[in-house]
């Protein structure tokens, strides 16, 4: 069974009269491993497939079975239950929170559900994930202290801490020159190879894109072209 | 989320922006403070209050003459006659709840010490336990005692006014002074009472046993004050000595019958009645009803031919008065409260809209709903701790500041305080769950978007 199993998934905006079909009939399976780029044209539909993926939103039609189970009827509580068990999340702009150090906001997400921790265990697991993004030296800096890449490295610590099956990435390099883009993506190969983490990035540029081993290309709310990349 | 780090979060939150937090808290902690500060003067004052009236005898009861009809001629309250000793003996013998009875008559009129003369408020003829009734302690000298009341001895105490008015200073005991041209000897002085509740020096007294009064003055007896009403014809009975009066009690005092005056009689003005406490004035009142109605031989249908008073109306009156006046102030101080709820909720909605991105993104790593509330709602409530704690620490110094300065009594109220910080957890709770509930609602796509 794949780890993601999209069935025919539509989405449509009700604009006061009007029916607005974002989506229309996605299906795409997503197994266990694969790192898959997802692009295309803004306005594609991509940011809205992503949130569905994200169980940020809910699909109109169609099914969504995560890990084994169907998630898209599922209330807003049962849909928080899975982002904080099952998913993290990367943001282009970082969205750490301010004066906070990079080690409370790694800890952050822990402390929704995973409150039979003691404090002394999850700043051991934050203190962690620092270390293998290499911030081990700038946990207790707030973010304004820090570069945009440590700012993104801290950010994707804190999508770690809770051992996600799937990782999502929003344009994680959006705002990130590209020296500092290479540096992240190699972080996301590494946490893909090393520790089998799903990973699933959002980008329009097509040099991102094609680090991943799998590209998915969405065009007016249908899937135009989906491809693995064989790499050398 | 554990309490503990939801707190810590809080403060942090709170702490982020100290200025507008104190300036938010300000309205509760004004609030609190009045709240504080109005309730330890408001139980200081019931406090003095209380004590004034348990001075004035609290648990007495007094009993006076009904008024009477006579051929269509009302004579208003003591128009009749009708109290004797046998009422009080009665009361003395069958009430439960009753400690102790006196008689009281009284006459108006001049006294007179060397050259000076002076004319008492009152002039008063009670027994050896009215003292005790009216809570009364002797200064100097000693009381009359039973005996001399017996004996009808021309003794009496007297108040501090008549010290200062008739004696100019000097102590008064073993000194005459005279009253209608009789001779008393002042065998005691008392101590300072002070004006009573309707203004009246109580100092202003003299005091000698009823049995002299009665035998010895003149207008005595027969109702003293109002004058007008001694026309009525008194229905009174006469006997030749106390041993009449003092039926049971004639065995304790074996040379009362030989040396007393004659007692002509022995109808009283008044009876002053002392209940074991305060709590047991109700019953008594009733026991002291039902003995007067027997010993008056009045049917079921008839009135009470006389009129029974008791403190407990006139203390609650007063007691009542000054928690309404404190009731009135505490409502003004809530509406202050209310204000102050009202910013708190005001910065509250800002502060959600502030961190609509943190509230997006502490639902996108699985913050629930309800998590979101919570998070919110203790920082209000934490803001309205910190702003009651500021109060209660203001409002007590500020009570304690004008108990010194104007020597107001003032008590600490440990209820005002435990009042203030769950009304400050109220306010918190109450003003802050609205914009919790906004922020719990958010869509978490929508708040990540929010720029």
């Amino acid at each position: 069974m794949s780890l993601i199993s999209l069935k025919n998934i539509c989405k449509t905006y009700v604009m006061g009269d009007i029916l607005l079909p974002v989506l229309k009939g996605i299906s795409i399976d997503v197994e266990r491993g694969e790192m898959v780029a997802l692009t295309g044209a803004s306005g594609s539909g991509k940011s809205t497939l992503m949130n569905i993926l994200g169980c940020l939103d809910r699909p109109t039609s169609g099914e969504y079975w995560l890990d084994g189970r169907e998630i898209s009827k599922l209330d807003n509580d049962g849909r928080a239950d899975v982002r904080n068990q099952k998913i993290g999340f990367v943001f282009q702009n970082f969205n750490l929170l301010a004066r906070t150090t990079a080690l409370e906001n790694v800890i952050m997400p822990l402390s929704y559900t995973a409150s039979h921790l003691s404090e002394k265990r999850m700043l051991e697991m934050g203190r962690e994930m620092l270390e293998r993004v290499g911030l081990g030296d700038r946990m207790d800096h707030e973010p304004s202290r820090l570069s945009g890449g440590q700012q993104q490295r801290v950010a994707i610590a804190r999508a770690l801490v809770n051992n996600p099956k799937i990782l999502f990435a929003d344009e994680p390099t959006g705002n990130l020159d590209t020296k500092m883009s290479d540096e992240i993506l190699r972080i996301f190969l590494e946490i893909n190879e090393r520790d089998g983490v799903t990973i699933i990035l959002v980008t329009h540029e097509m040099d991102v894109a094609s680090r991943a081993k799998r590209i998915i290309k969405i065009k007016d709310g249908e899937v135009s072209s989906d491809e693995t990349v064989s790499k050398p | 989320m554990k309490y503990v780090a939801v707190i810590r979060s809080a403060l942090k939150a709170i702490c982020r922006n100290p200025t507008r937090t104190f300036l938010t808290t300000l309205g509760i902690v004004i609030g609190i403070a009045a709240v504080i500060a109005l309730m330890e003067i408001g139980k200081g004052a019931q406090e003095a209050l209380k004590k004034n009236i348990a001075n004035m005898g609290v648990n007495t009861i007094r009993v006076w003459p009904g008024a009477v009809t006579k051929s269509g001629v009302r004579t208003g309250s003591g128009g009749r006659v009708n109290l004797t000793l046998t009422d009080l003996n009665a009361i003395a013998k069958n009430c439960r709840s009753v400690s102790a009875v006196s008689p009281v008559v009284s006459v108006r009129g001049q006294i007179i010490y060397g050259g000076q003369n002076w004319n008492p408020f009152f002039i008063n003829g009670v027994n050896e336990k009215y003292l005790d009734i009216s809570n009364w302690e002797i200064s100097d000298g000693e009381p009359f005692d039973a005996r001399m009341v017996a004996r009808g001895a021309k003794v009496c105490v007297v108040g501090q006014t008549i010290v200062r008015e008739l004696f100019e200073g000097e102590n008064p005991i073993g000194k005459n002074l005279r009253v209608q041209n009789v001779t008393f000897k002042v065998i005691g002085v008392l101590k300072q009472k002070g004006a009573n509740m309707m203004g009246w020096d109580q100092d202003d007294v003299v005091i000698m046993p009823w049995t002299t009064m009665k035998s010895r003055l003149k207008g005595a007896g027969s109702t003293s004050l109002t004058s007008s009403n001694t026309t009525t014809t008194t229905t009174t009975t006469t006997t030749s000595s106390t041993s009449d009066l003092y039926t049971s009690g004639v065995s304790l005092y074996p040379e009362a019958s030989t040396a007393v005056p004659p007692v002509r009689f022995v109808n009283v003005d008044s009876l002053i009645i002392a209940a074991h406490n305060p709590e047991s004035v109700e019953a008594a009142l009733a026991e002291v009803t039902a003995s007067l109605r027997e010993t008056h031989k009045l049917g079921p249908e008839d009135e009470d031919d006389f009129r029974v008073r008791t403190m407990t109306e006139f203390s609650d009156f007063l007691t009542s008065q000054t928690k309404s006046t404190t009731n009135l102030l505490l409502c003004v101080a809530f509406i202050s409260l209310i204000v102050g709820g009202v910013g708190i909720m005001n910065i509250m909605l800002v502060s959600v809209t502030e961190r609509t991105r943190e509230i997006g993104l502490r639902m996108a790593v699985g913050a629930r709903g309800s998590d979101i509330l919570r998070q919110f709602l203790i920082e209000s409530i934490v803001i309205c701790l910190l702003g009651g704690v500021l109060g209660i620490v203001l409002g007590h110094s500020l009570s304690m500041l004008l108990g010194n300065l104007m020597g107001w009594p003032v008590m600490t109220s440990y209820a005002a305080i435990a009042l203030s910080v769950g009304v400050s957890v109220l306010v918190g709770i109450l003003f802050g769950y609205y914009p919790a509930w906004k922020a719990a609602r958010l869509d978490p796509i929508e708040a990540l978007r929010y720029e």
